[in-house]
């Protein structure tokens, strides 16, 4: 089951003295929905077009289903499919038409084929319509409508809910998860949206400046990172005055808006509203936080930092 | 391969690009022969002022040959412009239009591609020249009737009316070959930018500033003339000499040759090679 299907190793671009992306080294899993994060600039659509060959890689290769995409792409590109940024079509062609260009470039595409992916996608009744009448929502789900029309095992979409709405988003997020567990495809999922990918992935990777921060499981990587309790308490004054006392159960906290933000052991939370209770403190809330967006946040600044 | 050609096919008869070439064409030809037609015989008289002194000229000169072969001088600038306009667009339109993402993440070598893209470009080329001849001959001959033709080239020829046919299919060959020279350029140009009009531009400077050095009488340009494409863009006019002159055709057809060679290596070496960051 923890094959890999797919290897970047020292995969690296530079653009004039500039590393768009440096020695990086990424594993995808057969059957992983891969989060690939990284704040805008970081490299991740470099990568990408680096992994469907639209980039040459300045060093570094990329092997695809044990085929080295430098010296065997079409075997290497036979079973993977893709979005790269926004999906660009010929849009004075009906999304059928489209749909038979990029079939072609595959090898063929039945007609059967094509009105099952555009039925999996929700376009089978504008199939016939030309793409320029599309709204960019309709275009996204044409985009992956393309990227399954071969039945890849492998699927790469880069960014492929930017511009939609929460509606969209959401659609598209089912139809990934709908990918990956129904239909058993491996997913390599580029965002920026950090929530997006906590809800969908697996395993991660997060890049900044080029450079792989970290990659693994998305459960063990959050367990590493910083955990936070948002709590309500009243009085504020009271509340914040026991808090200070229990420094072993409690690393640091803030307060804002009267919400207080205890960085603390979840574990110890029973131990830490027990005390204000106990103190004459009424608790109105009490919510762990612990998200990737923390851990990412976190993450990229420090690699920002170690920088500069 | 053939999939992939129809499909290029596909995607080029369906823009509305692809016809305006064509448009112009189906209204430039019939209105300039129409108005030779309203014009008459005073045409001729005009272009033959000087040699009526010396010459008889009997019989029906100012007919369909005649105006057709007039029509052959566009393919000096006119009708690559209408070429380029396309060809340049065959590349450089993907690049535009952000479907190079689409294409060149396929399992399909680029190659390939290539090689589809550029049996698009020659297709066009052949169906446009194609177009233009059947239509300027077709018409011409309709309007104006047949006869024999009269050349006022460097040399006086009248071309008897039974070897007029076979000398314009000749003709447009020739001239099919030099078109695919300008249609190999303009897709060279179409190879490295991201806009269709740069290679119509780049194209069109290119032809025009050739044009100038080889109509120049300037001996310092003498030693590149040769190499000029340009200085051999008349080669449909030595289909009608007498007896053709295959040497000088030979020659013309080689640099032609050369030209859309090294043009279309240049754009398979920088198509196959170039990152696509559209």
């Amino acid at each position: 089951m923890n094959d890999i299907i797919l290897q970047t190793n020292q995969l690296s671009k530079k653009y004039g003295e500039r590393w768009a992306v440096k020695n990086l080294n990424l594993e995808i899993h057969r059957g992983d929905v891969f989060g690939f994060l990284g704040p805008n600039g970081a490299g991740k659509s470099t990568t990408i077009r680096m992994i469907l060959s639209l980039i040459k890689p300045t060093t570094g290769d990329t092997n695809i289903f044990q085929h080295s995409l430098q010296s065997h792409r079409s075997l290497a590109l036979q079973k993977v499919g893709g979005i790269v940024e926004k999906p660009d079509f010929y849009l004075y062609l009906s999304a059928q038409r489209n749909l038979e260009i990029v079939g072609a470039l595959n090898g063929g595409a039945s007609k059967q084929r094509i009105d099952e992916v555009l039925h999996l996608v929700g376009l089978s009744e504008r199939a016939r319509d030309r793409v320029k009448t599309f709204s960019h929502g309709m275009k996204q789900r044409l985009g992956i409508a393309q990227a399954l029309l071969s039945d890849p095992e492998l699927i790469i979409l880069d960014e492929p809910t930017n511009g939609l709405d929460p509606q969209g988003m959401k659609e598209i997020r089912d139809l990934i998860l709908h990918l990956a567990n129904d239909r058993h495809k491996t997913i390599i999922l580029s965002s920026h949206l950090l929530s997006e990918v906590q809800l969908v992935a697996n395993r991660m990777a997060i890049i900044n400046n080029g450079e792989l921060i970290v990659q693994g499981e998305v459960k063990s990587l959050l367990e590493q990172g910083e955990r936070y309790v948002l709590m309500e308490a009243q009085p504020l004054a009271k509340a914040k005055s026991i808090l200070s006392k229990k420094k072993k159960l409690i690393k640091s906290y803030t307060e804002e808006n009267g919400i207080l933000n205890l960085n603390m052991n979840f574990d110890d939370v029973p131990k830490i509203v027990s005390a204000l209770v106990r103190g004459g403190v009424s608790i109105k809330s009490v919510m762990p936080r612990h998200s990737l967006e923390d851990y990412f946040l976190a993450i990229t600044e420090n690699a920002g930092g170690k920088e500069s | 391969m053939i999939r992939l050609v129809y499909y290029e096919l596909i995607k080029m008869f369906l823009k509305k690009r692809t016809y305006i070439g064509f448009g112009l064409v189906l209204v430039v030809v019939p209105l300039i022969e129409v108005a030779f037609k309203l014009e008459g015989g005073r045409f001729l008289q005009v272009a033959t002022r000087g040699l009526a002194q010396d010459f008889f000229m009997i019989g029906n000169l100012f007919n369909g040959w005649l105006i057709s072969y007039q029509l052959m001088n566009s393919l000096y600038i006119h009708i690559p412009l209408l070429i380029s306009f396309v060809t340049g667009d065959i590349l450089a339109g993907e690049a535009t239009a952000g479907t190079y993402r689409l294409l060149l993440t396929r399992p399909v070598s680029r190659t390939k591609i290539f090689f589809t893209k550029y049996v698009a470009a020659v297709t066009y080329t052949f169906l446009f020249v194609a177009f233009l001849s059947v239509l300027s001959i077709g018409l011409a001959y309709a309007l104006l009737g047949g006869g024999d033709l009269l050349v006022v080239d460097k040399i006086i020829l009248v071309v008897q009316e039974s070897e007029v046919g076979w000398r314009f299919i000749i003709g447009y060959l020739l001239a099919l070959w030099s078109m695919l020279t300008i249609a190999s350029i303009s897709f060279f140009f179409s190879s490295f930018v991201e806009n269709a009009i740069g290679p119509i531009v780049a194209t069109m400077g290119v032809l025009i500033l050739c044009l100038i050095v080889s109509s120049l009488p300037l001996e310092v340009f003498d030693s590149i003339k040769p190499y000029l494409f340009t200085d051999y863009l008349n080669l449909w006019q030595k289909a009608f000499h007498d007896p053709i002159p295959w040497n000088d055709v030979q020659t013309a057809l080689m640099v032609f040759g050369a030209y859309s060679f090294a043009s279309a290596a240049g754009a398979w070496v920088i198509f196959t090679r170039k990152d696509i960051l559209s």
